[in-house]
């Protein structure tokens, strides 16, 4: 039973990976590039033909069940000691089954998991994984129990100004106007999103990590977690237009200047001609 | 100099051929203001205030204050086709699309932020001075004037853009008019024109911004400067300073030149500021949608006090008879800036009510020698800054990733604790420092040198402190030996306190009750008499170095 549902779901990471191979060939020195700034989001940039898909159809089995064996592998010898040698969860951690690729991906291309330390709320940290692995993870994760899973192409293909509107009603009360990240009750926190890769802030959404409410295809749909994500893209990779940005942190940042630099530099300047006179 | 003189001259006698006011500006041209650094704070305030008013000027050009809902189709990619109010795409044209516009924007906040500030430090020179004595308690309260009127106008301008900082800002002032018992309701109604957000309040607030508002602080500022022009600008002790003179510079030419200077100067901070910062980014806030609330909404930090105090207040409301009195919104927004505003106004009266000190006083206080006043000072800005702190907990927390409960809980208890701990460290740190003072006038100054007296005893030898340095320090002109100076200066029973000014005292003028305000100093030992030799004085840049007498 396990196997089946291996089978038809673990689909979408397998193809990505495949992609990812394809792309290596044809377009080798595009993807060194792009690789330095995500290898994913030039992934999922990249047009696919239909022979391509249909070619690629065609190897999926076999490549799937490597992906999820290698996954596997990765699993028992980095994650099981917390989650259970059968994603069955125990004292260090959480049960994994019905977490769907998309909980794997957010938290360990996030650098997550796997958690160094028992804390408030997992930090943010360099990955442990690389993209491939972290794929061949999800499939694993995919193939025992389902559940949400990011969906295929690219994930930045929204429209800009309904992702600012979508922000603003669903993220900014937390993660902040800009995305800077603000304090929740208890020591939790809201991050700030500019570190997180496409992949992961749409990963985010589906999976509701930590304090963070789930988005479920029914209340964002798929257009929408993807407008979401290119404003969230936008607001990381935007400059400012008005200078150095202060954090984004809204009129506490300002008020700290004007006194730190602008009061300090221009008392300093009385002194100055008050010495001078 | 003397082509200045006659150039000036001319001048005089051409305006006194048509307005016969040469005597006037012979007269005002040769007033005398006292240099002193401290006394160039309250001309940040002018000066940004006046580049206030040229970028503000700049702003209205293009600013519609208007909440007809348009379709944004500026430059700006990520609002472009959104619905908004025409308020808030106009300050989005001025942003990217106006020639100028976004540092005009810029700077014009920047010199908002600064305006406040600097009549908050130039306000706490006034008060650890002692400025604000009489004959001076009305100017005192025109400042106090000022910088409620400031507050004011900040927030009207901070309300105008219409973005969702903007709108959560107003919201918040509706609810906080709201809270205010029986007549909350009627007033917010008044104020916004109806129900919150009514289409009335930023057509007012822009009146309000523009007109009113600058209008009246422009009023008190032309009053605030003539009642200086007329009393005469105080000044500290020193050589040749009396209560009845003004030692200084000129106003023409090395006062105005110093004064142009130092507008250039804070318009150079502020053009730095404005071009190098970003301050309010309104595209990042979004258009204002009273369904979207921002994490890290906040006021400008001159109302962060009252955002503090509303985040330290419990959760206590009275309700009954069906109404609610929600003490956790009119507490901290209502009952407390208006005790603090009340309390800072009369500040001049309750001092000389305490001390039942009626001189005049032209000669301006060390904060040190006003131990209670220094300190009461200190405690006042302990809380304000445990306040402000609490106003900003929440980015605070998130940026060290602290916990804000505890943050919060932490403050609460610093509210009612680090003021009387900042009181009684102050207090104690001004005793002190007249203690080393006295030291310095009775013993001299150390030299290094010991010498051994013919009977074995040890001595060290004292560098008697150079009158410059002694009438700094003691108010206190004499030419005659230190000995007898300094017991004039601490003469047993007679309340002179610390007193410089003490000599100068009008004529007539009551003895001044010694007591708590000015915690008595130490009088000084006797055996000073030591033939003192000269030598270096390392130690004199401590008490800085007062100005030589210029007239």
């Amino acid at each position: 039973m396990t196997t089946r549902r291996t089978s038809e779901q673990g689909t979408s990471v397998q193809k990505t990976a495949l992609r990812r191979r394809k792309r290596a060939s044809s377009y080798g020195v595009v993807l060194m590039a792009l690789a330095a700034l995500g290898a994913v989001y030039a992934v999922l940039l990249a047009p696919q033909s239909l022979a391509q898909e249909q070619e690629q159809e065609q190897q999926e089995p076999a490549n799937q069940s490597m992906q999820v064996e290698e996954g596997r592998q990765l699993y028992l010898n980095g994650c099981s000691t917390c989650h259970g040698l059968d994603l069955q969860g125990g004292a260090g951690g959480p049960s994994l089954i019905g977490v769907g690729a998309s909980a794997v991906v957010f938290q360990v291309e996030s650098g997550r998991m796997p958690l160094h330390a028992g804390v408030q709320q997992a930090p943010r940290k360099k990955p442990r994984y690389s993209i491939e692995e972290i794929d061949a993870l999800a499939a694993y994760i995919q193939a025992n129990g389902g559940g949400p899973q990011l969906p295929e192409g690219d994930l930045t293909d929204g429209d800009l100004q309904l992702g600012g509107a979508l922000f603003r009603t669903n993220c900014a009360s937390c993660h902040n106007f800009a995305g800077s990240g603000g304090a929740l009750t208890y020591g939790k926190y809201a991050p700030e999103l500019t570190p997180a890769s496409a992949r992961v802030v749409y990963s985010a959404m589906q999976h509701g990590p930590e304090s963070m409410p789930r988005y479920s295809d029914a209340q964002l749909t798929e257009e929408e977690k993807k407008a979401i994500t290119r404003y969230v893209r936008f607001l990381a990779e935007s400059g400012d237009v008005g200078g150095a940005d202060l954090g984004r942190y809204g009129p506490i940042s300002e008020g700290l200047v004007v006194w730190v630099v602008g009061i300090t530099a221009l008392v300093g300047l009385t002194l100055w001609i008050g010495a001078r006179s | 100099m003397s082509l200045l003189s006659k150039g000036t001259d001319a001048g005089a006698v051409w305006v006194d051929d048509r307005l016969g006011s040469s005597n006037f500006v012979r007269r005002s041209l040769n007033k005398v203001f006292p240099d002193h650094w401290s006394f160039m704070l309250g001309e940040i305030a002018l000066f940004t205030f006046i580049i206030l008013l040229l970028t503000g000027t700049y702003l209205s050009f293009f600013y519609t204050p208007s909440l007809t809902e348009v379709v944004y189709d500026g430059s700006y990619v990520p609002l472009k086709g959104v619905t908004m109010s025409q308020a808030y795409a106009s300050t989005l044209d001025i942003s990217f699309d106006v020639r100028g516009g976004l540092i005009m924007r810029q700077i014009h906040h920047w010199a908002a932020l600064l305006f406040m500030a600097s009549i908050v430090v130039h306000l706490m020179r006034v008060y650890f001075t002692g400025a604000f004595r009489k004959p001076r308690e009305l100017n005192w309260i025109i400042g106090v004037a000022l910088l409620v009127l400031g507050i004011a106008e900040g927030f009207a301008g901070y309300s105008l853009p219409d973005d969702l900082l903007s709108g959560t800002g107003a919201r918040i002032a509706y609810s906080i008019a709201l809270s205010i018992p029986v007549v909350g309701t009627w007033t917010a109604f008044l104020v916004f024109g109806g129900e919150y957000p009514g289409v009335a309040i930023l057509d007012r607030l822009y009146s309000a911004h523009i007109l009113l508002l600058p209008g009246l602080i422009l009023g008190l500022i032309t009053f605030h400067m003539m009642m200086i022009w007329y009393q005469k600008h105080t000044q500290f002790a020193g050589p040749g300073r009396t209560e009845d003179n003004v030692v200084g510079s000129r106003l023409f030419p090395t006062y105005a030149a110093k004064a142009g200077g130092f507008f250039m100067l804070v318009f150079a901070v502020l053009a730095a500021l404005g071009g190098l910062a970003q301050i309010n980014p309104i595209w990042l806030y979004g258009p204002y949608d009273a369904s979207q609330v921002s994490a890290g909404s906040q006021p400008d930090w001159y109302v962060g006090f009252l955002d503090g105090s509303t985040r330290l207040m419990p959760n206590w409301e009275i309700a009954g008879f069906g109404y609610t009195v929600p003490l956790n919104v009119m507490i901290p927004t209502v009952v407390l800036p208006g005790i603090l505003f009340t309390l800072l106004a009369l500040y001049p009266f309750l001092e000389a009510r305490f001390t039942g000190d009626r001189d005049y006083h032209n000669l301006l206080d060390r904060p040190r020698d006003v131990p209670v006043r220094t300190a009461i000072g200190a405690m006042s800005i302990t809380f304000y800054l445990v306040l402000m702190i609490a106003g900003g907990n929440d980015v605070i927390a998130s940026v060290f990733h602290l916990d804000i409960i505890s943050m919060s809980w932490v403050l609460r208890v610093s509210l009612f604790v680090l003021p009387p701990v900042a009181y009684f460290v102050t207090k104690r740190a001004c005793l002190a420092l007249q203690r080393s003072d006295d030291e310095l006038v009775h013993h001299g100054i150390e030299s290094g040198t010991i010498r051994r007296l013919p009977n074995g005893e040890f001595v060290e030898e004292t560098v008697p402190l150079p009158a410059v340095y002694r009438i700094a320090l003691t108010g206190v002109e004499s030419d005659r030996p230190q000995l007898e100076g300094a017991t004039a200066h601490g003469e047993e029973g007679k309340p002179k306190g610390p007193g410089y000014g003490d000599q100068h005292v009008v004529e007539g003028a009551p003895e001044r009750v010694p007591g708590f305000f000015r915690a008595k100093r130490r009088s000084g030992p006797s055996d000073t008499s030591a033939p003192r030799p000269e030598a270096a004085m390392p130690e004199l840049e401590r008490s800085g170095k007062p100005a030589p007498p210029e007239q």
